[in-house]
């Protein structure tokens, strides 16, 4: 039987205490349960930094690539072995900054898998540098100085880029976030979760109580769900092209909200072919069962040859 | 008495001119006389315009090798005659210089060139009105209004007057044309046959038929023959070998490659997926070659170098592949696109920080490069290291007539893997196990029991992150075993060959591609009295050390000859053996060792003494 316990490694876990990332992958544990999913049929990706040594926690498939380089990996797996659920993640600095061409590109072929952010602003592991969502004008702890360089905006980045589900969610309402990984990885195609999640040891002004508002005159928190604001991003029509590019220009507009309130949720959502289907119209023999599990290896080669003689 | 069979015929024109298809051609109209070809091409980096020439030479017995001369030459232009001399650092000197004395010259006969203006008293001119023998052409199938359209039609003219004045078999070119227009396009075929045979008959008619003295005749067949170049010979063999997924980044020389699989994959199931750039391209490789597929990306050197940091998590995560190959091209940077040399051995050795384990093979031909393109795959899964194939654009380029592969003894070897049913019985699973040869055995994602965890930190035998100093010592030493390992399994017969007679006074020492023109060479010294052997290093990884040991501890006058500037390969046998290079052949202007080069070189250090030479035809 499937509980929560087949699901952890008995590896240690060195984060600091008090880290985001342990919400986020408490969450991931949890919806695998949800979700049924046997621990062999998951396989987990991550980058570099805090939030790469996230599959080492995880009793799944777990692999622990290269900075900036989870997307690639992962793709890579994920099509030569499409009976996995794929579930990648990364700091934003891996996946923003380093990482930025994978993120974009991975986007426009609409894999089938989950890609999750760890957003915190920093680059924790070398010790609290900027990442490339930072806010410009602002200044953690261990900065010389505020930075003097725009922010990335990941959300409008994924819908610019071709991801078909784009949501945010927050590491500490670890029930919003399993929620939001769920609906992700139940997703057809590339989804990605822009996880906001506090550095307690570098971030000091993105922290639980700034996002808790307590700061604020009339203390009230500054995440709101977009869900109850009305608010509804999931593309009804796929062929209705102006059906298509309003959601998208609504999930800009949106994402751009930041500072006293701040939205999380699911900012667009549309249904299309995967790349993986596109494959699979390609090469029919790819709707049977993958290659992996093919006999490809007695190839009779012999047309090829004749039609060099 | 005319010379038959032994024929070098070059075409020459701007970028988009058609040049490959006519030269291609020829070559498939030759190799079905019986006869065997030799064909390389060389181009600028554009897409038009730019002046690109393609060499076929013809012989009675197989060439491995161009020559710097040409008997007859085709210009498509004026540029091909007379060279770009006008521009401020010209490319070339114009091909006339090349004509053999008594060789000759098909032109354009509207440019109203002099006699005289060709400098030449010793060569023969046969002026062609291309474009009034196209415009008949034209007529005869009513489209005589369209002639911009089918202006590139010239080439064929050319080479039917080609095919006229060397009196060859105008039925064997019919065919070779009719078969590049099939299904809606075939009356293309017609028409373009038509205008190669207006071509043939008035260089027959014009200037009679002694006006050429090389003649070109029918041979019998030699059995089945293949026209292939290296890109298909690595292509076909990914597709033997069971690779099921490709990746690449466009890149000159390698596209091709991933062209021909794409263009293939539906037949053959391979997944080939054109990537974000060569970081990406070797990364989705090695997850999908953890994944459990085989699988490959090719690239040239600017490629190869975004590629070292994901060359080194291979390595570390030791990965059943993926098989990268490397088309080398003339460096640094973006250097010479689209010119070949060997200068990246020793990057391929040392690509990316750290020390892990990596097999390297340097096929010398196409028929080495179709074998260890296949054992590459072996090796891969096998040692579970990233192999490298070693090749360069003049291989990947060049078109060779040779008997098709026989596959038959070649098997799928594809290492330790664990079945479900073992991993059921226990629970304990460990993809980094530690074992004697330093091999794991390993599971593919999805298999119930066999979850693994692979990092590129240094891990203990599940895979999980340690920094413990005896375990790093042990995993470094189970690495790097395996190429030990490899280095003993691997047969000595695959990693080097002694060409030529067991002792010589003097041994020629190369590898890669540079093999023909040293093999041919090498006759040519002989007819002229100079004994020599060949010593062709194949493997630069396993090194095969002792045998490399003994044939140049026991050889006399060693000279290395390389596409390098800095003998590459020299160092590495030094580093190796200890046993130093007496002298050095190298070429680095960008193109291939020729037959007559390896000649001359030889000749300049025996008879004028030089230590170190460097051959150039620029």
């Amino acid at each position: 039987m499937l509980e929560l316990k087949t699901y952890r490694t008995q590896v240690h876990n060195d984060w600091c205490p008090g880290c985001g990332d342990f919400g986020i992958v408490n969450a991931i544990q949890m919806t695998l349960l949800e979700m049924q999913l046997e621990p062999h049929r998951v396989a987990i990706f991550s980058g570099i930094g805090c939030s790469g040594k996230t599959p080492h926690f995880v009793n799944a498939y777990g692999f622990h690539t290269l900075h900036g380089r989870v997307l690639p990996i992962a793709t890579g797996a994920r099509l030569a072995n499409p009976g996995l659920t794929v579930v990648a993640v990364g700091g934003d600095g891996d996946g923003l900054g380093i990482g930025a061409g994978h993120f974009v590109n991975t986007g426009r072929r609409n894999l089938d898998f989950t890609y999750v952010l760890y957003d915190n602003g920093v680059y924790g592991l070398t010790k609290g540098q900027a990442s490339p969502t930072l806010p410009k004008g602002v200044k953690t702890k261990s900065m010389p100085g505020p930075s003097i360089v725009e922010r990335v905006n990941p959300i409008a980045m994924a819908v610019a880029s071709g991801y078909t589900f784009v949501a945010r969610s927050y590491a500490l309402d670890v029930r919003h976030l399993k929620q939001t990984l769920r609906a992700a990885i139940e997703h057809r195609g590339s989804a990605f979760v822009d996880v906001l999640q506090t550095c307690p040891t570098y971030n000091d002004i993105n922290t639980k109580e700034w996002y808790g508002g307590e700061d604020l005159p009339v203390k009230a928190p500054r995440l709101y769900k977009l869900e109850d604001s009305g608010y509804n991003g999931v593309v009804a029509d796929p062929s209705v092209t102006d059906e298509v590019n309003a959601k998208k220009g609504n999930a800009l507009v949106k994402s751009f909200e930041w500072g006293d309130k701040i939205p999380i949720g699911v900012f667009f959502k549309m249904e299309v072919p995967t790349f993986e289907d596109q494959l699979a119209l390609r090469m029919p023999a790819l709707k049977d069962k993958p290659f992996v599990e093919q006999d490809i290896y007695n190839r009779d080669i012999t047309p090829l040859l004749d039609e060099l003689t | 008495m005319p010379v038959t069979n032994s024929f070098t015929w070059m075409i020459g024109g701007p970028q988009g001119s058609g040049i490959n298809s006519v030269a291609e051609n020829f070559a498939k109209a030759c190799i079905r006389g019986g006869l065997h070809i030799f064909a390389n091409i060389e181009y600028h980096s554009n897409i038009k315009g730019e002046h690109s020439y393609y060499r076929l030479r013809i012989e009675s017995k197989a060439p491995r090798s161009h020559v710097d001369w040409v008997d007859l030459l085709v210009a498509l232009d004026r540029e091909t005659i007379f060279g770009d001399m006008n521009k401020p650092h010209p490319t070339h000197r114009g091909h006339r210089h090349e004509v053999s004395p008594g060789g000759g010259i098909i032109y354009d006969r509207s440019l109203n060139l002099t006699p005289d203006s060709f400098g030449r008293d010793d060569i023969k001119l046969f002026p062609i009105p291309y474009m009034d023998l196209l415009v008949d052409a034209l007529k005869e199938f009513g489209k005589d209004k369209e002639l911009s359209k089918y202006q590139v039609m010239v080439n064929t003219i050319a080479l039917g007057a080609s095919l006229g004045l060397a009196d060859y078999d105008f039925d064997l070119a019919t065919e070779a044309i009719r078969e590049g227009f099939t299904g809606r396009k075939a009356a293309l075929g017609d028409l373009n046959v038509s205008a190669a045979k207006r071509g043939y008959d008035y260089a027959k008619k014009s200037f009679g038929e002694d006006a050429f003295p090389t003649k070109l005749r029918k041979q019998p067949l030699s059995g089945k023959r293949m026209m292939i170049r290296g890109v298909q010979a690595v292509a076909i063999a990914k597709l033997r070998a069971g690779c099921g997924f490709q990746t690449y980044y466009p890149i000159t020389p390698a596209t091709d490659e991933s062209e021909y699989l794409e263009s293939h994959q539906k037949d053959y199931n391979m997944i080939v997926v054109q990537a974000e750039d060569e970081i990406s391209a070797i990364n989705m490789a090695t997850g999908a070659a953890h994944a459990g597929l085989r699988s490959s990306t090719s690239t040239s050197g600017p490629g190869f170098s975004l590629m070292a940091e994901g060359l080194g998590w291979a390595g570390i995560t030791e990965a059943p592949g993926p098989v990268v190959v490397l088309y080398q091209r003339a460096g640094p940077a973006t250097g010479l696109p689209t010119r070949t040399e060997q200068a990246d051995l020793r990057f391929a050795l040392h690509a990316a920080h750290g020390e892990f384990p990596r097999i390297i093979i340097a096929p010398g031909d196409v028929v080495e490069t179709y074998y260890d393109t296949f054992d590459a795959f072996n090796y891969a899964e096998h040692y579970q290291v990233p192999v490298i194939l070693l090749t360069d654009k003049f291989l990947a380029s060049t078109y060779q007539d040779i008997a098709p592969f026989n596959g038959d003894s070649l098997k799928v070897d594809r290492g330790d893997m664990v079945r479900e049913a073992d991993l059921a019985t226990g629970t304990d699973y460990r993809r980094y196990r530690w074992t004697e040869l330093g091999i794991s055995p390993r599971a593919i994602p999805g298999q119930k029991g066999g979850i693994f965890w692979t990092t590129g930190d240094e891990h203990d035998e599940y895979g999980h992150i340690t920094e413990a100093p005896d375990i790093r010592i042990k995993m470094m030493r189970k690495r790097m075993r395996k190429v030990e390992l490899a280095g003993q399994v691997i047969p000595d017969s695959k990693k080097a060959t002694l060409h030529g007679p067991k002792m010589a006074p003097i041994t020629l020492v190369g590898w890669g591609s540079s093999k023909g023109a040293i093999l041919d060479g090498m006759e040519d010294l002989k007819n002229d009295g100079i004994e020599t052997n060949f010593l062709q290093v194949r493997y630069v990884n396993p090194f095969p050390t002792n045998y490399v040991q003994q044939v140049l501890g026991a050889a006399r006058r060693k000279i290395a000859i390389e596409n390098n500037y800095s003998a590459q390969m020299a160092g590495l046998i030094r580093e190796k053996t200890g046993i130093g290079m007496d002298n050095t052949i190298v070429k680095f202007d960008g193109r291939p060792f020729s037959q007559n080069e390896i000649y001359e070189g030889v000749k300049d250090i025996i008879k004028n003494g030089i230590k170190e030479v460097t051959v150039s035809h620029a």
